[in-house]
């Protein structure tokens, strides 16, 4: 009992994390029809971002500073790169983020190198904030949980109270409408671009000390992110919620149980061949949970678009 | 004017000289692959060529699907990868069983199932074109490249699997021992696969998969279905993906894990984007150039990653048709005989062009070098130069180059643009 509250947890750290991510790409998807490959690259230069600052001024300040240098250079991406790609349609705006990713990736490499960063947690918050059943949790993790909540909770309340929200909201359906009432719909696309990268470069820098920060790591979550919008529903923010807890407590589950597939199968009535060696069928018998728990989530997904083509909470069919 | 035009060849394809005319182009690149190995006989550049070859393979049957199909794939290494793997598996059971498989068939088989897994994985796919069958692609891509690591008895785990290609039976005494054997086998399969590519693009399918990409419901309106023809074409792309797949199996005698995942993918993409998607031969340059990059670039230093992918992203940007493109930019100029307007244009834009570039590349290196060579070593060579990295005269050297030429280039840009524009319009001047 106590392992599933811890795993819970553990995993509402991961599905809050992946939401902060999944929020700004579909909110990006569904404004400019765009999906930024390069979305989780921009959370892996707010980890380098924050670690940097943290070098010279500390945790703190570089919680601010970084996603708003992340933001204003995905802005600057979107206003010089993205809608210069644009006229040419969707697959070579598609290509253009794909590129950037690599070159983000590259560029990453080559100022910090390939090793990983000695990125910590605040002095303040390295603690056990609590323990359930010996397994002590640390206050990072709940740290990390409210100001995912936070986030959250700000950008429901900007999106669905405010004028700006309104008009962002406008602008989703009825650019050109929007544009011709009077408002300037391509610095709209690019303050949502901007802030949607910011909020990537946020969830880098809580993530980068709890998660390790590496060239590899935005690769490692990008692919997740994708399928967690696909599996969602592109654009709707509930489903990028919904869909990234639902894969946050599928990969923390399947990580901390150790369920054999031997067992399974015996229990369901199967014996296991002799041969186990040479038997073509030994890697279904050794399989574990902790193997198959990281494509869980593509699994999920071809079922997802197979069964439900438009996702959880999509409004329409992808 | 096309139709035109294609009716113009119809006629005249029944005379004997328009035949020729056709077929020259395979004529010349059969015997250019024919005598390669006389110009180029060292162990490494034909391991280079047989390199080159297997990813224009590869690169053409993406291109099926990218450039003819406008279908944008994020994991098209699975297919080339499972055909791989399964020619390895055939290779091991021929040499085991002493089954009659000759080893220059292998590829078909590769191919084959290349085919079969891309029908099982296209018939949900290829529902819709663009964003989604590219999340779909990278979806596939990534749950293959996880699975290889997991089914061990297919995939061979971590090592991945090894066969021995000298094992096959032996026929007219060949047993593909040496490197030159295998450039001969890979070779005509190039270009068997890249003729049959051709004229399949010439097929009334392949016209159907340009019309599917360019507009869907204007195909599903004259009574196509957009689904079956994007299926076909995906089926298509991964057979001769498959066939690159088996190519690799008898060339590198092993797959593994690599062959599958995401970077393969990413990289076969980047390959044909950079040759150019809208021409037949713009995948073929792009894996030339590529290969060549990788194989030389990379001995000169250790950021051609780097310049690779800056490359990429100032094409997609600025020449979306890719090098290609480029090349047949030049053909109208060169048809109304304006080509040499260009030329003094062209010179006085690219000379400082090149100038900023190199002193860019310059000012990466010596950074580079700075940072990551040993204490005590900050000697180092660039262009012929030896010189310290820690000096401050070849940091300014660098800026300055890059300034400099890169103003002049801007400033230059405009009198190529009007150049341009003169050479491609009608009047004479």
């Amino acid at each position: 009992m106590e392992l599933v509250i811890i795993n819970l947890l553990d995993g509402l750290v991961m599905g809050l994390l992946l939401f902060m991510l999944s929020s700004g790409l579909t909110l990006i998807f569904s404004m400019m029809g765009v999906l930024n490959f390069a979305h989780a690259s921009f959370y892996m230069l707010g980890a380098y971002f924050g670690y940097q600052i943290s070098q010279y001024v500390g945790f703190w300040p570089g919680l601010i500073i970084a996603p708003v240098l992340v933001g204003c250079g995905g802005a600057l991406i979107e206003r010089y790169g993205l809608r210069r790609v644009h006229k040419f349609g969707h697959v070579p705006e598609l290509i253009f983020t794909f590129g950037l990713a690599l070159l983000i990736e590259e560029v990453v490499q080559f100022i910090w190198g390939k090793s990983q960063m000695a990125y910590d947690e605040p002095a303040v918050l390295n603690f056990a904030l609590f323990s359930i059943g010996g397994n002590e949790f640390p206050a990072y993790k709940v740290f990390m949980i409210f100001i995912a909540v936070g986030i959250f909770l700000v950008l429901l309340y900007i999106l669905t109270r405010t004028r700006v929200g309104l008009v962002i909201q406008a602008a989703l359906s009825y650019p050109d409408t929007v544009q011709n009432l009077g408002h300037n719909v391509p610095l709209v696309f690019m303050g949502v671009f901007g802030v949607g990268t910011a909020l990537a470069g946020l969830a880098g820098v809580i993530a980068g000390p709890s998660l390790g920060t590496f060239p590899g790591m935005a690769f490692l979550l990008g692919s997740i992110v994708f399928v967690t919008i696909v599996v969602g529903g592109l654009g709707s923010l509930w489903g990028a919620l919904l869909a990234s807890l639902l894969i946050g407590w599928l990969l923390t589950f399947a990580a901390s149980y150790n369920v054999h597939m031997s067992d399974v199968l015996t229990a369901i009535g199967f014996t296991p061949p002799e041969d186990m060696a040479e038997h073509f069928l030994r890697d279904l018998w050794t399989l574990t949970m902790p193997q198959i728990g990281p494509i869980l989530p593509y699994i999920l997904m071809v079922l997802i678009l197979i069964v439900r083509p438009r996702g959880l909470m999509g409004k329409r069919e992808v | 004017m096309t139709a035109i035009k294609s009716t113009d060849r119809a006629a005249a394809a029944t005379s004997g000289s328009a035949v020729l005319k056709r077929f020259a182009p395979w004529i010349i690149a059969a015997l250019f692959l024919l005598f390669l190995p006389v110009i180029f006989a060292s162990g490494s550049a034909l391991t280079i060529m047989n390199q080159m070859a297997i990813t224009i393979v590869f690169a053409l049957a993406y291109n099926m699907l990218l450039g003819q199909g406008g279908m944008l794939s994020f994991g098209h290494a699975v297919y080339m990868g499972l055909g791989g793997f399964f020619c390895v598996h055939l290779m091991n059971m021929v040499a085991a069983e002493e089954w009659f498989l000759p080893i220059p068939l292998l590829p078909l088989f590769g191919g084959i199932f290349g085919l079969a897994f891309a029908m099982v994985i296209g018939f949900f796919s290829t529902r819709r074109a663009g964003t989604v069958f590219a999340m779909i692609s990278l979806g596939i891509g990534e749950l293959i490249a996880a699975c290889s690591i997991i089914i061990v008895v297919f995939f061979g785990g971590e090592e991945g699997i090894s066969g021995d290609r000298t094992m096959g039976p032996e026929i007219f005494g060949l047993d593909f021992g040496s490197q030159i054997e295998v450039y001969y086998l890979t070779a005509a399969w190039l270009l068997v696969s890249a003729a049959a590519m051709y004229f399949y693009s010439r097929t009334p399918i392949g016209r159907l998969a340009n019309a599917v990409r360019d507009n869907e419901e204007r195909a599903e309106f004259l009574g196509y279905s957009q689904r079956y023809v994007r299926l076909i074409s995906f089926c298509a792309s991964g057979f001769f993906a498959g066939i690159a797949g088996g190519l690799f199996a008898i060339n590198f005698e092993i797959l593994t894990e690599e062959n599958l995942n995401l970077v393969t993918s990413g990289t076969i993409l980047l390959i044909t984007f950079l040759g150019g998607v809208g021409f037949f031969i713009g995948p073929i340059i792009g894996a030339i150039f590529f290969t060549l990059l990788q194989t030389v670039l990379s001995l000169y230093t250790e950021i051609w990653q780097l310049y690779v992918g800056a490359l990429f992203v100032l094409t997609v940007m600025f020449f979306p048709g890719g090098m290609s493109g480029l090349l047949f930019m030049h053909v109208r100029p060169y048809q109304l005989g304006k080509l040499n307007i260009l030329f003094l244009p062209y010179l006085k834009t690219f000379l400082p062009a090149t100038a900023a570039i190199l002193g860019g590349v310059g000012f990466l290196e010596i950074a580079f070098h700075a940072k990551n060579a040993s204490v005590g070593d900050q000697m180092m060579t660039l262009f012929w130069l030896t010189f310290d990295s820690h000096g401050l005269i070849p940091w300014l050297v660098c800026v300055l180059l890059a300034i400099v030429g890169g103003y002049l280039a801007c400033r230059m840009a405009p009198l190529l643009r009007d150049a341009w524009d003169e050479a491609n319009s009608l009047v004479a001047n």
